[in-house]
């Protein structure tokens, strides 16, 4: 084994010297433009995680900022939605879960302090788990379901496949194309193009953009998660910007359509629909929500269940959370070194907001990677 | 409440930043600074005995499963100690002591499997056990087999892991992340491709080898067993406050182990090796010293890997071709991500 077969380069997505060409074009595409910093923004934690990974922003000229939206689905699952599932944990419910939420706060309590007092919580990593826990038990299973469009495709297709009686849905799923349209229409926001997440693009396909990016004359671009995917994208935006070509583009053709997935998005909408919803630390979105249809009633934990929060809204929120500036973070308004939790009173351990959380959460990310670190003078 | 928490967590004895808190809080803080190893947590402790230093290292083994490929418990009993003292500078084992501690119902077959292993690796090392002890244990008392060593050898000079200094460069004897995902693909029966194998071997003769190429201008030695490379380069850039810069194409890993590492979210560089040394060393003496380990049967994927700077002390910084980040360091046990 040498140094070489062992290395990032044998990955076609992973050259370094394309890497090098396309941020020299990044850096000639915002002189052109004659305005900095041109401010991007991504809506995927999956992109901020490749980011920072491979230490991107280090390599990006001095006047372009790549900052995350509202992208990671555990950081935007609002107070009251964790309330929901921690008060049926504590009726006696049995909650199926994934990882990342037991450890979200809400308002007093999180799943992991309810599990603490007794209550059941499983960790699941797939919704069919979830139907499996309660395939062997008589006792009920509601399966507290987060994520975009992606993971609730998935929930969609397990309601769709028949599960047993006693499996319901508490549904946390969010859409992102009306978060968008929220950071969009902020009034102080900077952003003026926005990266979609290639993976869930691969469902909705990229046309669902045109309409947005015409309407907001802000241009949208569909990128993949290797670094090169990353690059390139941020190229074809910058070009986009600077041609006032107020389109989507598809930065990801091995794997999305302009269609996308027609099957999972039949079965997306005959699940779920769109409802307003608050999403936390950034407030309602018009349609940000994905609730299960009444046809599904039987299934949605909701109405199966009578959830009494009220026992658990009643502290008054605390210092810390009241100081946490994740929801200005999720819109781009300010970065996490801005917080003057991030890294002291707010760490990975003991997490005083959503973003720190998640593995996807801003805050998490840039902890755990150094952020935008001036790291590039180092010898 | 303690920032320990209450009670001692798995988290504690992962060999990341936990278990230096629960160290230097319980042990360090509380039994003073009486010896040299003790207060410097380095990986052994050095006595002085005339013009040289008498090495002393103790480590216990506890590890599911017992055999896993490439190893088992009874090597990596020997390897763990004779390895502790090698980094010190002390190659050449006096000693070493062998306590066991077993449950009741422990196969005699696996005892004289692990005792024959425990020979072999003894006779690959020129090493002796020279007295021991062995207990029982009642059923569901402790897991199976406990095996504690402990060894001496003498240095006449002892090398830190605290002498980094900037412009050192860095060496690491060879691919990295072997025996974590090895052990890993054993545990949960993954089914991975690939021949993952654990690296454990005693790396005495080679850090002998090494230390006769580069001589005083090796500046520090540490093995990356638990906490991986990014645990040992912590501690050696906090100690010898320095910025050590990585060059990532350099790092040596195996295909199978960054096919695993890519599957399951974890970094090579976050998980145990049990073969492997990384070596500071003066930047004159760097290719000497290169040249030296890759002479040596365990040291053919030898490689410098990185380099230490004056900025940024006590930071691990990756450059991964595309730019620049920090290497953060383990905090407690590794699972593997949900999506």
């Amino acid at each position: 084994m040498s140094a070489e077969t062992g290395g990032v380069a044998e990955l076609k997505f992973r050259d370094p010297r394309r890497a090098r060409e396309l941020t020299a074009a990044l850096a000639r595409l915002v002189e052109e433009l004659h305005r900095a910093p041109v401010t991007l923004m991504h809506v995927c934690g999956t992109h901020e995680q490749a980011i920072a990974r491979f230490g991107l922003r280090t390599s990006l000229p001095p006047g372009l900022r790549v900052i995350m939206g509202p992208g990671c689905p555990v950081c935007v699952t609002d107070l009251g939605e964790v309330d929901e599932g921690v008060a049926l944990a504590l009726q006696g419910v049995r909650i199926a879960t994934y990882g990342d939420m037991v450890k979200l706060p809400g308002s007093s309590k999180s799943l992991a302090d309810a599990q603490a007092e007794g209550a059941q919580i499983d960790v699941v990593y797939s919704a069919t788990q979830a139907v499996e826990l309660a395939r062997v038990t008589d006792e009920p299973v509601v399966f507290f379901a987060s994520g975009f469009e992606t993971t609730a495709v998935a929930t969609a297709a397990i309601l769709l496949s028949r599960p047993p009686a006693n499996f319901s849905v508490l549904s946390a799923h969010k859409y992102v194309p009306p978060a968008m349209e929220a950071v969009a229409c902020l009034p102080e926001t900077r952003v003026e193009g926005f990266l979609a997440a290639g993976h869930a693009a691969v469902i909705t396909g990229y046309g669902l953009f045109e309409d947005f990016a015409r309407r907001h004359r802000t241009p949208v671009v569909v990128a993949g998660f290797e670094p090169l995917d990353i690059l390139a994208a941020l190229v074809r935006l910058l070009e986009m910007i600077r041609d006032r070509e107020y389109g989507a583009a598809n930065a990801y053709p091995r794997c999305v359509t302009r269609e996308g997935n027609r099957r999972a998005q039949e079965s997306l909408w005959r699940v779920f629909e769109a409802a307003d919803g608050p999403w936390r630390g950034i407030g309602v979105i018009p349609g940000g929500n994905l609730q299960l249809r009444k046809e599904w009633a039987a299934m949605d934990a909701r109405r199966r269940f009578r959830i009494d929060v009220s026992g658990l809204q009643q502290a008054a929120q605390s210092e810390l959370s009241r100081r946490c500036l994740c929801g200005k973070i999720m819109v781009g308004l300010v970065e996490p070194t801005d917080c003057p939790l991030f890294g002291r009173q707010c760490l990975p351990e003991s997490p005083v907001g959503a973003c720190m959380v998640s593995s996807e959460g801003t805050c998490r990310i840039w902890y755990q990677y150094g952020g935008r670190p001036d790291l590039g003078g180092t010898a | 409440m303690s920032k320990l928490g209450d009670t001692v967590a798995q988290k504690h004895g992962a060999g990341g930043s936990a278990m230096r808190a629960l160290i230097e809080s319980v042990f360090v803080a509380g039994l003073g600074p009486a010896g040299a190893g003790l207060a410097a947590m380095d990986d052994g402790a050095a006595i002085p005995v005339g013009d040289r230093f008498l090495v002393l290292t103790t480590d216990s083994y506890v590890i599911k499963p017992l055999f896993f490929p490439g190893g088992d418990i009874g090597r990596l009993a020997i390897c763990g100690t004779v390895n502790d003292l090698s980094v010190m500078g002390a190659t050449e084992p006096l000693g070493l002591t062998c306590a066991v501690i077993i449950e009741v119902g422990f196969p005699i077959a696996d005892l004289e499997r692990i005792r024959d292993s425990m020979r072999a690796t003894c006779a690959e090392a020129g090493a002796t056990i020279v007295t021991g002890d062995t207990k029982v244990m009642g059923k569901g008392e402790l897991d199976g087999i406990v095996i504690n060593t402990a060894g001496v050898a003498f240095a006449r000079r002892v090398v830190p892991d605290s002498g980094l200094r900037p412009g050192d460069r860095i060496i690491v004897t060879g691919s990295v992340g072997d025996h974590g995902f090895a052990v890993m693909a054993a545990r949960h029966k993954l089914q991975l491709q690939g021949a993952l194998a654990s690296d454990v071997a005693p790396l005495n003769g080679l850090l002998r080898a090494a230390l006769a190429a580069g001589g005083d201008c090796v500046s520090a030695m540490k093995d990356p067993t638990r906490g991986g490379l990014a645990s040992a380069l912590h501690e050696m850039a906090a100690k010898g406050q320095v910025g050590i810069v990585l060059d990532e194409a350099c790092l040596p890993v195996r295909p199978e182990v960054r096919a695993a590492s890519e599957l399951l979210g974890i970094d090579p560089l976050h998980v145990a090796n049990e073969g492997k040394a990384v070596i500071g060393v003066r930047a004159d003496a760097a290719d000497r010293v290169l040249q030296a380990l890759q002479a040596h049967t365990l040291g053919r994927d030898a490689a410098i890997i990185g380099t230490c700077v004056a900025e940024r002390p006590g930071s691990v910084i990756l450059d991964t071709g595309f730019g620049r980040r920090l290497l953060a360091e383990p905090e407690g046990e590794l699972l593997p991500r949900i999506c």
